[in-house]
């Protein structure tokens, strides 16, 4: 469970961070009077869809951290026998870094108020995320192929799962990458989608950065990067 | 000191905050059934809680019938015993309390009281209620699909919960995973509109040191109810994993039926560590609202400020923290690594620091106060007192030397039936008797209303205090029968009989608060628009009950924190948060 408590120390040094900014010593028994009289403590200006998907972030890292801990504590029983990843995970993760620049390149598009930048993105994005999705399902394949069912080994069922939540997550993304690509067909209003694309590409960041990290663990690099930490500390 | 005039007021724009553009119904499907308005979904959390809470309240009667007069009632058996147990437990906790809390005052309280329109998502804030009502219904399905609902107990231990033998091994167990996985996917919605309207749409002037202490509560609970049920959701998928397609992330190799079964290797003990990971946040995401709405319930009807406001919302925000590393104390014998004991035995007494500073404020906001024994002030006073009882015997039980021998008795049940049973929902109780006028425009009827407080609250204690007893006796909880044990004498079974004639009253007891909120609704005394004289958001409504939108054509500004009552010198013993201040004002050393 050492993964998930180091996460929650993060969040709560954000929140703690966060916090220390709202004057939570003020004595708001002697402060009447407009608020501007006391600086501070004012509602957040971002839009909320913004906030929201920080919020949702959070609660998406909580829960990959947890299956990390669950991985974690389940590998050093005696059954675990990692299996081999196989090669076509490595084209995958290219395509999903295509994927992650392409929506990039969309939402500096977005910014220049360029509408036809922000579709080549959008569609490139989307279509490099689906080749992504197809791409794990034919993995799954190879691997089932090989005889690495799900149930026959804990790694095997680990490596399902991590891939399936992920894929998921992906999928949930793809939906609101349809409903922002719809928006700019339909012809809306730059600075309406501004706000859709920038969210989408924090988003197809996000599970970048998530897919990375799982690769890691899949891969066995995180437990040889944290086999090097203890050898530095003790 | 002179008068001088305070000029700041005039040039104050209304509202700063930019007006959102509401969605509005257009037929009565969605004003009144799939509705985006925070409090119509309020009130269908709470409808849909309280049925399916009503549900467990029954299941409580049938398994006290057994505990009080075994063999008498041959229309129940073991099996189901131990369905109607996880059933009641797991309704109880996550499907009426947390549900009620977040979902059901939280969608009401959070836009009124922080001055909003509505949540800031209201389409997800309605998907929300649906997943939840999806997962209640999937939950209640099982009571009927072949083999009946899963009997592994609230916890759902692997390797039980998912070997035959256990009741419900067939469908139940299924369909509760599948229910658990649906609930925190429509929380995760609910939630997500909860915290993000507390942080972005505050009207102006109410900082965070000027809300209420019940958004303060259901804030930080909705934070961590955030973050504590992804590890719910990560148990449930892979025992369901393990039950469908045979995986062994939790199950190890045993003999199943005297064959060898197809399990191997895994680690029941990680299931454990995932449920407690959420489990003992839990019972603060039920009792962090408690806390902050009865802060409000006392202030309000002792005519006084919370005592000591900023401890009170540092305490929250500590006990919020804390929880989430004290989860082991659930798991002293479950044969983890013994010294782990120790660490999570202090931080258990560490929580004890802020949850009794919040105990200590209570008392010394009614010290002096000007006392109004309505009923939710008496829901409110029981609440304080029962929640220091059971406080107490988790002191007890937090201590590893002390829990060992008493583990899986009945003080257990009774510690957490008091703690986090009966006073959050004495909470419930005083808040649905403090808001009803708001949200219906009708007062509670009184005289019934004292009735039912006093059949519940000393009820409670005739029902709970001797379980306590009959636990240091030794008397296992979770057993369908206590059989010959030498070590349980014949007053014990007296003792289990008392019990349940006395559950059954209370139970009863509760049906004359049902007749009370039907009658109250058509023939309850208007109520106004601020029954109680208080000073928070949600009293100062233009309509009551609130109109589509909360407020009339202007957002409120908020001039004052929530607890200005008796001030000296002011006109009323409240000033609403949205008063400004008077025109002119004392400065003091302005002649100087």
């Amino acid at each position: 469970m050492s993964a998930i408590i180091l996460f929650l120390t993060v969040i709560a040094l954000i929140a703690g961070w966060w916090l220390s900014q709202q004057r939570l010593t003020a004595k708001p028994w002697l402060e009447e009077g407009p608020a501007g009289d006391f600086p501070g403590g004012d509602a957040m200006t971002w839009p909320a869809a913004k906030i929201g998907l920080g919020v949702f972030l959070a609660v998406a890292s909580a829960l990959f951290v947890l299956f990390i801990s669950a991985y974690s504590m389940r590998m050093n029983v005696v059954d675990w026998r990692a299996l081999p990843v196989p090669r076509l995970l490595w084209l995958n993760t290219g395509v999903l870094v295509l994927s992650s620049v392409a929506l990039q390149w969309s939402y500096m598009a977005a910014r220049r108020d360029d509408a036809d930048g922000v579709m080549v993105g959008l569609l490139a994005g989307g279509v490099a995320a689906v080749i992504f999705l197809a791409g794990q399902l034919l993995a799954w394949q190879q691997l089932n192929a090989a005889g690495y069912f799900v149930a026959s080994n804990p790694a095997n069922s680990f490596f399902y799962l991590l891939t399936a939540v992920h894929g998921l997550h992906l999928t949930g993304g793809l939906v609101a990458l349809g409903r922002t690509s719809a928006k700019v067909w339909r012809g809306a209003g730059i600075a309406d989608l501004r706000l859709s694309v920038e969210l989408c590409t924090i988003y197809w960041h996000f599970l970048l950065l998530v897919w990375l990290v799982l690769l890691g663990l899949l891969t066995g690099w995180t437990d040889n990067f944290v086999d090097i930490c203890r050898q530095l500390l003790s | 000191m002179v008068d001088i005039p305070y000029e700041g007021i005039a040039g104050i724009p209304p509202a700063e905050v930019p007006d959102v553009e509401l969605y509005h119904p257009r037929s009565w499907w969605t004003r009144y059934v799939f509705s985006q308005d925070a409090k119509v979904i309020a009130v269908q959390y709470a409808l849909t809680a309280s049925a399916i809470g009503l549900v467990a309240l029954v299941l409580s009667w049938l398994m006290r019938l057994q505990l009080g007069f075994p063999g008498t009632f041959s229309f129940i058996d073991a099996n189901q015993y131990l369905q109607f147990i996880t059933m009641h437990g797991m309704i109880m906790v996550i499907y009426l309390l947390t549900a009620l809390f977040l979902g059901g005052f939280g969608n009401y309280l959070i836009p009124l009281m922080v001055g909003a329109r509505d949540m800031v998502f209201p389409y997800v804030n309605m998907l929300s209620y649906w997943v939840y009502l999806l997962a209640v219904l999937v939950l209640a399905s099982t009571f009927f699909v072949p083999g009946g609902p899963t009997g592994a107990g609230w916890t759902l231990y692997p390797p039980q919960a998912i070997l035959s033998g256990t009741p419900g091994q067939d469908w139940g167990i299924i369909l509760m995973m599948s229910s658990l996985i649906l609930f925190i996917i429509g929380f995760t919605m609910g939630g997500l509109n909860y915290v993000v309207t507390v942080l972005q749409a505050r009207t102006r002037g109410m900082t965070l040191m000027r809300l209420p202490l019940t958004v303060w509560g259901i804030f930080t609970a909705t934070v961590m109810a955030l973050l504590a049920f992804p590890a719910l959701f990560v148990a449930s998928v892979m025992l369901l994993l393990d039950r469908l397609l045979g995986t062994s992330f939790f199950m190890p190799s045993l003999v199943e039926m005297g064959t060898l079964s197809k399990y191997g290797g895994g680690s029941p003990l990680l299931f454990q560590h995932l449920f407690w990971f959420f489990g003992h946040p839990e019972v603060y995401i039920v009792a962090l609202p408690a806390f902050g709405i009865v802060s409000d319930l006392i202030s309000t009807h002792a005519r006084k400020n919370i005592f000591g406001y900023r401890m009170m919302v540092w305490a929250i925000v500590a006990i919020g923290a804390l929880s989430f590393i004290v989860w082991a104390h659930h798991m002293y014998v479950s044969g983890m690594f013994p010294q782990f004991g120790y660490f999570f035995a202090t931080t258990t007494l560490i929580i004890a620091i802020p949850t009794a500073i919040k105990v200590y404020n209570w008392v010394l906001t009614l010290w002096r106060g000007d006392i109004h024994l309505r009923v939710p002030m008496l829901f409110a006073l029981g609440f304080i007192i029962t929640f220091v009882n059971g406080g107490l015997t988790g002191l007890f039980l937090g201590n590893v030397v002390v829990d060992v021998p008493l583990s899986d008795t009945m003080f257990v049940v009774a510690h957490f039936h008091m703690v986090m049973g009966v006073a959050p929902i004495m909470v419930v109780l005083g808040a649905i008797y403090h808001w009803y006028p708001k949200v219906t425009g009708r007062m509670l009827n009184d005289v019934l209303g004292k009735f039912h407080f006093w059949v519940t609250f000393l009820g409670a204690y005739l029902i709970f205090f001797p379980m306590h007893y009959l636990g240091l006796l030794g008397v296992p909880r979770r057993y369908f029968e206590l059989g010959d044990a030498a070590f349980i004498p014949p007053s014990a079974h007296s003792l289990n009989a008392f019990i349940s004639i006395v559950a059954l009253t209370v139970g009863f007891s509760q049906m004359v608060f049902l007749f009370n909120l039907t009658w109250s609704l058509f023939k309850g005394e208007a109520a106004g628009g601020n029954p109680w004289r208080a000073t928070t958001l949600e009293w100062q409504t233009p309509e009551t009950p609130p109109g589509h939108g909360n407020w009339g054509k202007e957002l409120p500004v908020v001039y004052r924190w929530a607890y200005d009552y008796s001030v000296p010198g002011a006109a009323e013993d409240f000033i609403p948060q949205n008063q400004p201040p008077r025109a002119t004002r004392l400065v003091q050393g302005a002649a100087s």
